[in-house]
């Protein structure tokens, strides 16, 4: 692999007395779409709220685009072009979609010596990404009265208007119907063209070994093992999957 | 409240009237029902007295509401952003005693004011802080500082009230333009400005934001804990801003001022449509609560209805105007 775009090296993450994730190493390519899966309570969420910069790692190093990096903060990480689609969506129901797909970094207009929101260009530039999303939802509709798939296209909507270099996504087809899941999957395969990676949470096995050149199985907080979904027949990589997330097969080591 | 929720559903209007017709249709916005009790309520007063609808009532209806008013445009912003403050009328009272206390020893006006606003800042930013920081319930820490506020007025007055001879600071409190008080003046005004910034400005957004799910601004990057802190600020300095209202009208500052003054400042704001739970309110919509609130007690002395009468009836008020928002906000999500 040329220069990764994001690097983990040794990185660890404890609450108190348990550990979530212990010595992680990992690298995402530019342009790769990666699966992570695991059992509930793998360490899966805690990893992605790293790169996210939601926690701060215990230990351990990131580097991403060849810079070491150490995110404070959800608004560190989006602004070094990190973008993250939260399981939960992470939506303000009582805003309309267009302020939702803005929050935390609304464009604004100088009125004089004050700073006003440009109200008409972020109307303007969430119902041009929604369109590109294959829905006509009307950016002044109220986001807490759509429907469960319309929040999840607002979310993304949310990641793709600030052209991420690395999406992260949290079992993003879980509200969705299996139209609107293939609309997202062509929509993933279209950013990899475009070069920005992926890394996607899912228990749809499925949609991982449609989209995804890599599979990073967790277990336990450790890396238990890669797979190449497209170097062999699905039904031997789901083997290799159940095999690694459980430990009891293959031996594999945990 | 009926409106034609269908019609425009279909479409994508674009105007503000529009939008404005869109809300009311998803059950969001109240003010047009409150505004049509307070019309009622306006012509059934004006036949019962006919000293209802004279220019000298309808002025002491405005500066009868000033003061609470001007509290109440904090007090939205702050339930607004999912908070709550119950110390404004601490503030207003200690805020009036420095101020009353530099002017009588001989402290230029604008300093006085200066040191007043001060305070109300402060103790806006350390209720902010407790609640962002410390994780405090909003109602215990606030309900904290009501107390130590107040009784640090006392203690430091001596429980004794100040006479404020000063020509200007009392004629703050009792001029007028054009037949306008002064502090009628300077109600319109701040809620004009507050209404006008809400939706224009991060500090409109992030309120509805925060109020909405403070959880989801956070993971977008929006800095939860320092706009907190900045709304409760904002309702200190307009609670010292009310606090001089109040020293400018009565001629005197006192350490018992304004007590229980949050009953009248947070049944308007509830009665205009600000929902408890934080996320959905309007400045206007306060402005009509309080419209509501001024009339409602003005007509019970009018009717001759005895003042201890007068506070069973604003409780009441506010019971109803809870329930309501209880039952659309059931509604909403049902929806």
């Amino acid at each position: 692999m040329p220069q990764p775009l994001l690097e983990l090296t040794g990185v660890s993450k404890t609450f108190g007395p348990v550990t979530a994730l212990d010595r992680v190493d990992m690298q995402i390519g530019a342009a790769e779409a990666v699966g992570l899966i695991g059992d509930n309570g793998a360490g899966k969420s805690t990893l992605v709220k790293i790169l996210s910069g939601l926690y701060p790692p215990t230990t351990g190093s990131m580097r991403f685009d060849g810079r070491a990096v150490h995110f404070g903060s959800p608004f560190e990480a989006r602004a070094a072009g990190i973008e993250m689609i939260y399981q939960d969506l992470a939506l303000c129901g009582d805003l309309d979609v267009a302020a939702n797909v803005f929050l935390g970094r609304e464009r604004k207009k100088s009125f004089g010596p004050i700073r006003l929101l440009d109200r008409t260009t972020m109307r303007e530039d969430a119902r041009r990404v929604m369109r590109e999303l294959g829905t006509d939802i009307a950016p002044e509709r109220i986001v807490g009265g759509l429907s469960g798939g319309q929040r999840q296209l607002v979310a993304v909507a949310r990641a793709l208007q600030f052209q991420p270099r690395l999406l992260l996504l949290d079992e993003p087809t879980a509200a969705l119907s299996s139209e609107k899941i293939r609309v997202l999957m062509g929509l993933i395969e279209q950013l990899k063209a475009r070069g920005v990676s992926i890394l996607m949470i899912s228990h749809r096995f499925t949609d991982i070994l449609h989209v995804c050149d890599r599979i990073v199985v967790v277990r336990q907080g450790r890396i238990a093992g890669e797979l190449a979904p497209h170097a062999q027949p699905p039904e031997r990589t789901m083997a290799a999957m159940h095999a690694m997330m459980t430990g009891d097969a293959l031996g594999v080591s945990a | 409240m009926s409106a034609p929720a269908d019609a425009t559903a279909s479409r994508v209007p674009a105007g503000p009237m529009a939008r404005f017709f869109r809300r009311l249709g998803e059950g969001r916005d109240n003010s047009l029902g409150l505004l049509a009790i307070l019309i009622v309520l306006v012509v059934v007063l004006s036949f019962v007295s006919p000293y209802f609808l004279t220019a000298t009532n309808l002025l002491n209806i405005g500066r009868g509401i000033a003061i609470v008013g001007i509290v109440a445009v904090g007090e939205t912003i702050v339930i607004i952003a999912g908070g709550f403050d119950l110390s404004v009328g601490s503030v207003m009272a200690a805020s009036g005693m420095i101020a009353g206390f530099l002017v009588t020893h001989g402290a230029p006006l604008p300093a006085a004011f200066a040191a007043a606003l001060a305070v109300g800042a402060l103790v806006g930013f350390i209720n902010g802080a407790i609640i962002s920081y410390a994780r405090i319930n909003p109602l215990i820490a606030t309900l904290a500082t009501l107390a130590i506020i107040r009784g640090l007025g006392y203690v430091i007055s001596g429980g004794r009230e100040l006479v404020i001879s000063d020509e200007a600071f009392l004629t703050f409190g009792v001029g007028q333009v054009f037949g306008v008080p002064y502090i009628v003046i300077l109600l319109v005004a701040t809620f004009a400005v507050f209404a006008w910034l809400m939706p224009r400005t991060l500090f409109g957004r992030y309120a509805y934001a925060i109020g909405s799910s403070a959880k989801a601004a956070q993971r977008a990057g929006v800095p939860v804990s320092r706009w907190r802190i900045v709304y409760y600020v904002t309702c200190g300095l307009l609670s010292a801003l009310a606090g001089l209202v109040f020293v400018a009208r009565t001629g005197n500052a006192q350490p018992s001022a304004a007590l229980g003054i949050e009953l009248d400042v947070i049944t308007a704001v509830i009665l205009g449509g600000t929902s408890l739970t934080g996320g959905r309110g309007r400045l206007w919509g306060t402005f009509i609560g309080l419209l509501l609130l001024g009339v409602v007690n003005n007509g019970l002395i009018l009717v001759g209805v005895p003042a201890f009468w007068q506070q069973v009836v604003k409780g009441t008020i506010l019971l109803v105007a809870v329930l309501y928002d209880e039952l659309r906000r059931n509604r909403v999500e049902e929806a």
